[in-house]
């Protein structure tokens, strides 16, 4: 409205202490692409075990929770070094405030971690039955195989709050417009659709094709919406002053609307080509090069949402 | 008992004796600020006005800190005061980025969440806060918004129509009210922050959220080897040329 903008008030701050910046940095951003990679890949996994026998993707079984656990430890190290007083993380299982997401998502993502524990545990020891054949934690892996299969279910279940709690915490942050939940919800979920079949690609050189066809499908039409989403965020954005204010900071130029458009060149439209022509031509090393440029997409994309609304002055 | 403030802004003159208060009574460190008092030109010359806004918590009914505290370090008192508790706290800055009033920093020397609590200790102990006792104008009006009979409440009465509160429509219900505010002064989209206007203070954004010298490392150490005292000078060392080149690339707000 004009009569509220600077050109009618011609307001100028003339003295005032200095704001905070950035808050929520780089290590916060990598958190979220840990955590899309750590979900994604059982999301997908599960997805991929319903489609196909899993005789045609033998390394599955194994690689998929190990993955995901160096994924979510990588999330969960950030997570802990990103506190300003990382010993007393402790306090969210002694002293919990559960109407935070915070709160909630730490306890979900630590079982969800536990659980991929035990199947990365029991999945390596049976891919590789001879390795420490009289060790204790081996045995008692190989005797449980079964259960392994039984908490699946649950585990993919759990992956699914874990990938979506991020953006609850993100629409509690009501100081930044820019994120809202429904929004963020699909965003975090496509985010995980596109990281965990980008990681599964590297892993998949010696499936079946329609398995890999399975994978490039996924990431295609995670990257094709995701795109849609951020462009429908960038172009139309009209749902409150602040919103439109934060995205002026892309807008205008600078470094955040170079970050902007090469994560969405990179990370959404070369890898949605990339892996729509691979599913015809069945090339393998242009699937992998679709599936970098994601992982690199993402973390750009996702670090310039997670910055710009913390630049506007709250007060 | 719900505690609540108002200020008159047709009474504040700026001399910022509230803020020196209430940096004195709650120790509160360099590079920090529990209520801030910020200077606002409206207008081109000759018909230009220099506005005075005190800020501070908003100790909101509907609390988007409190709710986004993973540990309850930030929880209500009985009167209505929203409360924090440094001992608790995390340092995970969720308050900070729940905030819509920007109230809450990092303390530098704890690194945990602080802001204003209306001087709890004071009231505890039936005194007022620090800020309405240093006030010459007597523009801070502080009591029971639920008490028709208090100062403040028969305020509220009296200016019906013209009490103000910061941002609305974040449905906090803020427990911070202002008689006298306008758009230009209350809401931070419609004034500019532009470099040389300054008066005295150039810095117009930190560079560092909690200790500047305090590593992460240092944040697993802490508690068993002890830190650097940070002392004034730590928080002198601001690199001007690198702090302008960044803010012209933020847009310049």
């Amino acid at each position: 409205m004009l009569e509220h903008g600077i050109d009618a008030t011609r307001a100028v701050v003339t003295m005032d202490v200095a704001l905070p910046g950035i808050i929520w940095g780089w290590m916060i951003t990598l958190n979220m692409w840990a955590k899309s990679i750590g979900t994604g890949v059982i999301l997908i996994g599960a997805y991929l075990l319903y489609r196909h026998k899993k005789e045609e993707m033998p390394n599955l079984r194994w690689l998929m929770p190990l993955i995901s656990f160096i994924a979510l430890n990588v999330f969960l190290l950030f997570t802990l070094v990103d506190l300003h007083q990382p010993l007393r993380m402790i306090n969210i299982f002694l002293h919990p405030n559960w109407t935070s997401a915070i709160t909630v998502g730490a306890w979900m993502a630590s079982l969800f971690t536990l659980l991929v524990t035990i199947m990365m545990v029991i999945g390596a020891f049976d891919a590789f039955p001879e390795f420490r054949r009289h060790c204790a934690l081996a045995k008692t892996a190989r005797e449980h195989s079964a259960f392994y299969e039984k908490i699946f279910p649950f585990v993919v279940f759990l992956a699914i709050p874990v990938t979506l709690y991020t953006a609850i915490i993100m629409a509690e942050s009501s100081a930044r417009d820019l994120w809202q939940a429904p929004t963020e919800m699909m965003q975090m979920l496509l985010a995980a659709f596109m990281a965990g079949s980008a990681a599964l690609i590297f892993i998949s050189g010696e499936w079946s094709k329609e398995a890999r066809k399975d994978l490039a499908l996924v990431l295609a039409m995670a990257v094709f919406f995701s795109f849609t989403m951020y462009m429908g965020e960038y172009f139309f954005s009209f749902k409150s002053a602040e919103a439109e204010a934060t995205l002026e900071y892309v807008h205008a130029g600078g470094e955040y609307n170079v970050q902007f458009w090469l994560a969405m060149i990179l990370g959404f439209v070369i890898p949605f080509f990339l892996a729509v022509s691979s599913m015809k031509s069945e090339n393998k090393t242009l699937l992998r090069f679709a599936a970098v440029l994601a992982l690199v997409g993402l973390y750009l994309a996702k670090d310039v949402w997670l910055k710009i609304p913390q630049m506007l002055p709250l007060s | 008992m719900k505690l609540g403030f108002l200020v008159d802004l047709n009474l504040c003159m700026g001399c910022k004796g509230c803020e020196v208060a209430c940096k004195v009574e709650n120790e509160v460190p360099l590079s920090s600020w529990r209520l801030r008092v910020k200077y606002i030109d409206v207008g081109v010359f000759p018909d230009a006005s220099r506005n005075f806004t005190p800020l501070r918590c908003n100790h909101c009914e509907n609390a988007p800190c409190e709710r986004i505290c993973p540990v309850s370090a930030l929880h209500y008192l009985e009167n209505g005061i929203v409360n924090i508790d440094n001992e608790r706290c995390i340092g995970c800055a969720g308050c900070m980025m729940a905030c819509p009033y920007g109230a809450i920093y990092m303390d530098p020397e704890t690194n945990t969440a602080d802001k204003c609590t209306y001087c709890a200790h004071r009231i505890e102990s039936g005194m007022m806060p620090a800020c309405v006792v240093a006030c010459p104008v007597e523009a801070n009006i502080f009591g029971d918004v639920e008490d028709d009979t208090s100062h403040i409440a028969r305020y509220i009465m009296e200016h019906q129509g013209g009490i103000q509160v910061r941002k609305p429509e974040k449905h906090t219900d803020p427990k911070h009210y202002y008689v006298g505010g306008g758009n230009q002064t209350l809401n931070p989209l419609a004034h500019e922050r532009i470099e040389g206007y300054g008066l005295f203070n150039n810095i117009t954004h930190l560079d560092h959220v909690g200790d500047p010298h305090h590593s992460i490392l240092d944040r697993f150490l802490a508690p068993f080897a002890g830190h650097k005292k940070a002392d004034n000078k730590s928080f002198m060392d601001f690199d001007q040329a690198k702090a302008e080149e960044s803010h012209e690339q933020e847009g310049g707000h």
